[in-house]
């Protein structure tokens, strides 16, 4: 299954979860991640963490419900690695009970056009 | 209606992000990114728009007077062609702005307000007119740059051979594109640097300058949200943040502009009989996050102050915060609520970073 999204720029591939490259380059330099703990529950569509840029905080949402079953503990160290690679920084891997209103890169693409 | 700097077809050109500032549009960042800009000024040079502040002419024979009875600070032995910080306080001995007043010479000053203050300002100014003096606002016919970082003398000098040399002092009259300006060894970023005011049919031409002048020294165009981290790693209080109408000027931490040996100005009375019950420190958090403006802090279950700025430090690569906070509060460690989650935060000496 390739890469989708959801409209609040969450991207999900595989069952691994992070932010598109367009809501990095809205919050602009990336300083702080809140990550939640392996074991968490997540819900479609509802905030599971908080990104914090220099200038502000941003809730960052599920594209799905299930259990959080790992944590990218290297964000801790280089949260600006969501700015350099932003689909290459998951956040969470997920397992996934159910699957929250997700769009085609296609679609996704047209939103944010 | 929000208005645009002289500058506005210059941030358009380089894709600066625009906000609403104050009442004007001005960039947050350009694609650099806040702590790219940041960085530069900290380690070449940074070229910033801040035509928005207000340029106040204050004019006539009793200048002195009106100044010294004004503001907060004493202009007595202010000498031409320097520049003195100060408060301008109300009856009640809070803040109506802080501002760098000019001195041209004995008949005329200018004061340099914060643009958010302006309208506000003016009003309080013409208010208390003395015979003698004379106000106008200059600042729609000024643009205003700051050029600042430790490669600013040098990327300055390649555009004029006329540079202030010492801190706090200005040159008037220094002709650009054959127009006259005024430049100032002054800034807001915790470096070395110049702020030059510039006529605003020749802004554009003047910031391009710059710009190409620095081109192969690392100077990056820089938006307002790292003149915000500068300041405040440079521990440099924002009006609106640690500055309001309500705070006791002796609770913000700027004694040096405040002159109590002056026997009269606006203000002073009410700092006489209000003792300081809050200070300005600084934190450094312990717990990983960032506290933001207006986190409460506690002292177990008792609130004890509030976050006034706070984010990561990109020069230190840490959490700190400036803080408002009971003076008599005497332990090393507070906490601040944030979002729900408490961080444990220690005081910190102010400024932050010094360089």
């Amino acid at each position: 299954m390739s890469i989708r999204f959801l409209k609040t720029h969450e991207w999900l591939n595989g069952n691994k979860v992070g932010i598109s490259n367009y809501a990095q380059d809205q919050l602009g330099d990336i300083v702080y991640v809140s990550l939640p703990q392996v074991g968490d529950k997540v819900y479609a569509g509802k905030s599971f963490c908080e990104v914090e840029s220099v200038k502000a905080v941003s809730e960052v949402n599920s594209p799905v419900t299930g259990t959080v079953v790992a944590v990218n503990e290297a964000l801790n160290d280089k949260p600006e690695f969501i700015n350099s690679n932003p689909y290459d920084a998951w956040i969470i891997e997920v397992e996934i009970e159910s699957e929250g209103e997700l769009l085609s890169q296609a679609d996704y693409d047209k939103l944010i056009a | 209606m929000i208005k645009l700097t002289p500058l506005y077809d210059f941030h358009l050109t380089r894709e600066g992000k625009i906000v609403e500032f104050a009442g004007y549009y001005l960039p947050i960042q350009y694609p650099t990114g806040i702590v790219a800009e940041h960085n530069a000024v900290r380690n070449n040079a940074g070229l910033f728009d801040v035509s928005h502040m207000g340029e106040f002419e204050i004019t006539g024979d009793n200048c002195l007077q009106f100044l010294n009875n004004l503001l907060s600070n004493d202009f007595t032995d202010l000498t031409n062609n320097h520049c003195r910080y100060s408060l301008m306080l109300n009856d009640n001995g809070g803040m109506v702005d802080d501002l760098l007043v000019y001195k041209f010479n004995d008949n005329k000053y200018w004061l340099i307000v914060n643009a958010g203050n302006k309208d506000k300002d003016a009003e309080w100014v013409n208010s208390h007119l003395i015979k003698g003096v004379n106000f106008t606002d200059k600042s729609d016919l000024y643009g205003q740059v700051a050029l600042q970082g430790p490669k600013a003398e040098h990327i300055l000098a390649k555009i004029t051979d006329r540079i202030p040399t010492e801190n706090y002092t200005f040159i008037d009259g220094v002709e650009l594109f054959g127009q006259q300006c005024v430049l100032s060894r002054t800034g807001y970023t915790g470096e070395d640097g110049f702020e030059i005011y510039i006529p605003s049919s020749i802004a554009i031409k003047v910031a391009e300058a710059i710009e190409l002048a620095g081109k192969d020294d690392g100077l990056l165009c820089c938006g307002l949200g790292c003149r915000d981290t500068l300041r405040f790693e440079a521990s440099m209080p924002l009006y609106g943040h640690e500055l309001t109408e309500d705070y006791l000027a002796t609770e913000v931490g700027l004694a040096f502009a405040i002159k109590m040996t002056k026997p009269k100005f606006i203000g002073r009375q009410a700092l006489e009989q209000n003792e300081p019950i809050y200070r300005r420190r600084g934190v450094e958090l312990i717990d990983r996050g960032i506290a933001r403006e207006h986190s409460p802090i506690y002292d177990g279950d008792n609130l004890i102050g509030e976050v006034t700025t706070g984010t990561m430090s990109p020069t230190l690569g840490k959490a700190i915060a400036m803080v408002r906070i009971l003076k008599s509060y005497k332990g090393d460690t507070i906490e601040i609520d944030v979002r729900g989650r408490r961080l444990k935060a220690k005081f910190v000496k102010m400024p932050f970073y010094k360089r």
